[in-house]
């Protein structure tokens, strides 16, 4: 376990050297959709049970707390291990590849929240109250585990930063956009809708917009994040195991 | 110390290390000569368990280099070809995060990093991203580092490539008062000086395996203790002899330009290993 301090106390000292660059980066994208999409197209938009800027907060903070803890974990995991190669410091050292997986993803997790916590508070800025509640922060941080996690077996796998840019391109940014984040998954094809219906990121935004404007507490997506977050960590912990051995 | 069997490991269709025995005993400076490619950094990382073998077997202390990870990681201390400190992180927050990764005791860490910092005339340094050091304070951080855990065994790879002649003087002097401490050393370089003056044991590796090994005199006598160099058309060529004799009396049918002298640990190298740049 002191492994684990030892590599998230590196994680969280560089946050803290950049912490407002860090913050600044993570939440430009959100403020932007919210800014466009929200107050500039949806602002006089009803949908379902209230306003349009109800619906797609709790999506954009879903996409930004997916983003970020990703982000946040597999590029600089990817430039460590090509570039920098700091990434054998670790190797070397006696630390096991659970707490090495473990610290990683805590740096994708703390950027996930903190950049989710930039969008709350610009969200009451706007005047939107949502209904938060523990499990909203729950869900937010089992959610930011498993994207941190998928994020450290990306690091891992991936095999330049070119691919590392390109699978944010083309999975990342597809999924944003399409799990459910901006509009509702029953205006797609139900084929397309059954496919999205399997991703990690429609039931992250499913379950927080169930609890910030229903307020009822969706427990089958919980459980299906979960059970993403326990799949993800276990692949990460694997992918660093099987990277020893080449 | 280190017992390395029968190790073979391939890239593709390239071997890098090839069916390699080699035993180093506790408390030898041992070199690692060979051309590029050679395989030596591979041999390295092998034995620091950031790479494993195809086949074959190697003990540190007894431990089995691909199984007891730990034990064998906690007893190793590395100074890579290349530098892989953390470029974000200042020069004493590279070494606090080594010291923590392999689970120094506060009180021991803060003051081995105080020792280590002065021997490496980095103190006034410490507070400077590592990124923006020059070269040769990274190579002498990178050895502070390894030397931080208190390993019994240093690898080094290529420890002085880019340093000037003063500096290296002095990682040298460090190095020897390390290796008289106990600490055993295996040591690569393309600077064979370097390997003449700090080892007791050299070998010599060319397509992942050994071609000679021995002390630097040693191998010196394999090939001849005297060498006539003489100018053959424009081509240097190179006659080795046993004894000073046979080597006068050689040079006195040369007709040019002619030199004797006794041989060195690079008359070694150039005889002993492949070099593509033609003879
Ligand atoms: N990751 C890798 N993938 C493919 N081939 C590799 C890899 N690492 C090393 N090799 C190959 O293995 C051989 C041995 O390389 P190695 O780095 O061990 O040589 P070296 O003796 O350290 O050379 P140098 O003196 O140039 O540092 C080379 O042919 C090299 O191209
Ligand atoms: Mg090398």
């Amino acid at each position: 376990m002191r492994g684990l301090y030892a590599v998230m106390w590196r994680e969280l000292l560089v946050l803290r050297k950049r912490l407002w660059k860090t913050l600044a980066a993570g939440s430009i994208s959100p403020v932007l959709y919210l800014t466009a999409f929200g107050w500039g197209i949806g602002r006089n938009v009803t949908m379902g049970s209230g306003n349009y800027l109800h619906f797609i907060i709790p999506g954009i903070i879903a996409l930004t707390v997916m983003n970020n803890s990703f982000s946040g974990v597999a590029t600089p995991l990817n430039i460590s291990r090509h570039y920098s190669k700091t990434f054998e410091e670790y190797l070397i050292a006696p630390v096991s590849n659970l707490c090495l997986a473990l610290g990683k993803a805590a740096g994708g997790i703390l950027r996930g929240l903190t950049a989710s916590a930039v969008v709350l508070v610009v969200s009451l800025l706007f005047k939107v109250h949502l209904h938060l509640n523990l499990w909203f922060f729950i869900t937010l941080f089992v959610s930011s585990f498993a994207f941190a996690s998928m994020g450290v077996l990306a690091g891992m796998v991936i095999r330049s930063h070119e691919d590392q840019s390109n699978f944010n391109t083309f999975v990342l940014l597809p999924m944003s956009f399409l799990s459910g984040t901006f509009f509702h998954l029953d205006l797609l094809p139900t084929p397309l809708a059954s496919f999205i219906k399997l991703l990690p990121l429609t039931h992250v935004a499913i379950a927080l917009r169930s609890i910030a404007t229903d307020q009822v507490t969706p427990y089958a997506s919980l459980g299906v994040i979960t059970l993403f977050a326990l799949i993800f960590f276990l692949a990460a912990v694997f992918s660093i195991n099987r990277y020893r051995e080449i | 110390m280190i017992k390395i069997t029968g190790v073979t490991k391939r890239y593709g269709k390239i071997v890098a290390v090839n069916n390699l025995d080699l035993h180093i005993e506790k408390g030898e400076f041992f070199g690692l000569l060979g051309p590029n490619g050679a395989g030596k950094t591979t041999l390295i990382k092998i034995l620091t368990t950031l790479s494993r073998p195809d086949s074959g077997t190697l003990t540190i202390n007894g431990h089995d280099v691909t199984k007891d990870l730990v034990h064998v990681k906690a007893s190793v201390g590395l100074v890579p070809q290349h530098t892989n400190l953390d470029m974000e992180l200042t020069v004493w927050e590279n070494l606090e995060l080594h010291g923590l990764l392999f689970g120094l005791p506060k009180k021991e860490r803060r003051q081995t990093i105080e020792e280590l910092l002065t021997f490496t005339e980095l103190t006034e340094h410490r507070q400077r991203l590592a990124g923006s050091l020059s070269g040769g304070m990274k190579r002498r951080l990178l050895i502070a580092r390894a030397l931080l855990h208190r390993p019994r065994l240093l690898f080094l790879d290529e420890p002085t490539i880019g340093l000037d002649p003063y500096t290296r003087r002095k990682i040298w002097d460090l190095l020897k008062s390390m290796n008289n401490a106990g600490l055993t050393i295996l040591l690569t370089t393309h600077y064979i000086e370097e390997a003449a003056a700090l080892c007791n044991r050299v070998a010599l590796i060319d397509h992942g395996s050994i071609v000679a090994l021995g002390s630097p005199s040693e191998l010196k006598n394999m090939i001849g203790s005297y060498v006539v160099v003489y100018d053959d058309q424009g081509v240097t060529r190179y006659n080795f002899f046993s004894d000073r004799e046979a080597a006068v009396d050689f040079a006195r049918q040369i007709t040019q330009n002619v030199t004797i002298r006794e041989t060195n640990l690079e008359d070694v190298f150039l005889r002993l290993t492949s070099h593509p740049v033609a003879e």
